[in-house]
């Protein structure tokens, strides 16, 4: 029998289909192990085949409560669903609560379904700097939807444009003031708005001002767009809307395949991808390498940041 | 490089439906650092396996308080091997009779907490025996 993080035999199993082999690829591209770079190298070959919907928003808005309907609404049309949820890590102890497995656990024993939580490890916002390597684990996979759900607004460290296709903003009706107040970070990450617990007093006015205040944006002279990202209204609770937003995000796919505009930000994506390679591998191990000898020699002024700089680069 | 966090699985399989206790322990465990994947009340043993297998855990830890334990923490335990996660030490909290301590073990329960074990000692228990070899 093969060792278990064999990397040959993890990438023929993943390939089938294992989720026991994607699970342990996945620790091994999270935890940045010597064998990931071997694994990250095939499973990029199949990157930016299928649909990655980025469903994101304040803490509590219903995000893995809808993630967990719209899992139900994509295995009933035959396909098979992987999701990433992202939880921020503790910066006092590096540990972290991922609860949202919780909302979805319906899912749990579906074949056809797999969950993996990861914590955000010390990057600001909400998301990780694993997170590209471990969508390419799940398109490895075979999954035909790719579910990333992350808090965040738009101004992260990694925004979640930068990793989906489709980023689907979860808001609700008693984020009314939010909605005025929206950053305009979130205003123009958002491909489709979702006013989520619908359910609720208050939701036909959230729908309209999230309408308004996503024209006003538009109306300062700009050209109109190719898509203007559309409001929906759900209640997760119920399901009520479930399939109207499903195929809100059917269209943005069909259009990202059809304008050009799915190539662009494939392209984005993998420069974002490239970003954090060089930083976590150029520019940290760079940093590592400043000690208290080569502090001493630029304290008698003996260097200069610069050369001492590009020794360490090169090093 | 720095080290990475530990993975642990708190779940509750069985039908009482309260979990403040478990919450707890998820909480302590975060601010002793680990990553702590929580799965909420009523989880049958088949969810509690597919739940370790794709979250790739190092530990889960089981709290019960219906009195089901001598059933179903073995179950559990017979799922996990079974779903191949061999390495996976499980661990089990609630309210559980001395006299029944001994066959859990023999299930394959590494370690039963009683009620009122201070956290501190989960927490050094589970930094004593992890990582197993992965
Ligand atoms: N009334 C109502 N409650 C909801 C709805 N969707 C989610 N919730 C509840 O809102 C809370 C937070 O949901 P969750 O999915 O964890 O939100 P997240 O933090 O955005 O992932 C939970 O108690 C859900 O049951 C909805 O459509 N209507
Ligand atoms: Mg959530």
């Amino acid at each position: 029998m093969p060792a278990k993080n064999d990397p040959s035999d993890l990438i023929r199993r993943v390939r089938k289909g294992d989720h026991a082999a994607a699970s342990r690829a996945l620790s091994l591209v999270v935890d940045e192990d010597a064998a990931a770079e071997a694994l990250s190298k095939e499973f990029f070959k199949s990157a930016g085949t299928v649909q990655k919907l980025g469903v994101c928003g304040p803490p509590g808005a219903g995000k893995s409560t809808l993630t967990g309907r719209l899992i139900s609404r994509y295995r009933k049309l035959g396909l098979t669903v992987g999701v990433l949820m992202v939880d921020p890590s503790s910066s006092l102890s590096g540990g972290a609560f991922l609860g949202d497995r919780l909302r979805i656990m319906e899912h749990a024993t579906d074949p056809g379904v797999f969950i993996r939580s990861l914590a955000s490890r010390g990057m600001v916002g909400g998301l990780t700097h694993a997170i590209f390597g471990a969508v390419h684990v799940l398109e490895a996979l075979g999954c035909g939807k790719i579910v990333v759900e992350t808090v965040g607004t738009g101004q992260d460290e990694v925004d979640i444009a930068s990793v989906a296709d489709t980023v689907v903003y979860v808001t609700t009706p008693a984020m009314g003031d939010e909605i005025q107040a929206m950053k305009a970070g979130a205003m123009e990450v958002g491909d489709v708005f979702v006013v989520n617990k619908a359910d609720l007093a208050g939701g036909d006015k959230a729908v309209a001002d999230l309408k308004g205040a996503l024209g006003l944006g538009r109306s300062a002279g700009q050209a109109p767009r190719a898509w203007e990202p559309p409001v929906a209204a759900t209640s997760a609770l119920t399901g009520a809307g479930v399939e109207e937003l499903g195929r809100l995000l059917d269209a943005h796919w069909e259009h990202l395949k059809a304008s050009g505009e799915g190539r662009e930000r494939l392209k984005r994506q993998h420069a974002t991808e490239l970003q954090f390679w060089i930083h976590r591998h150029v520019l940290r191990r760079a940093l590592e390498r400043v000690d208290g000898k080569s502090l001493d020699e630029l304290l008698a002024h003996k260097t200069d940041p610069a050369s001492l700089g590009r020794r360490l680069l090169k090093a | 490089m720095d080290k990475k966090p530990l993975r642990i699985l708190i779940a509750k399989p069985g039908l009482d439906g309260h979990d403040r206790g478990a919450k707890v322990i998820v909480r302590a465990l975060r601010d002793a650092g680990f990553e702590v994947i929580y799965t909420g009340i009523r989880q049958t043993p088949e969810m509690i396996a597919a739940a370790a297998l794709q979250e790739d855990v190092d530990a889960v830890g089981l709290s019960l308080l219906s009195g089901a334990h001598m059933t179903l923490f073995p179950e559990i335990v017979k799922r996990l091997r079974k779903a191949g996660l061999r390495d996976v030490l499980v661990f089990g909290g609630g309210i559980i009779p001395d006299e029944d301590v001994a066959p859990l073990e023999k299930a394959g329960v590494d370690r039963v907490f009683g009620p009122g074990t201070p956290l501190s000692e989960i927490v050094s228990y589970l930094n004593e025996k992890l990582p197993v070899a992965r």
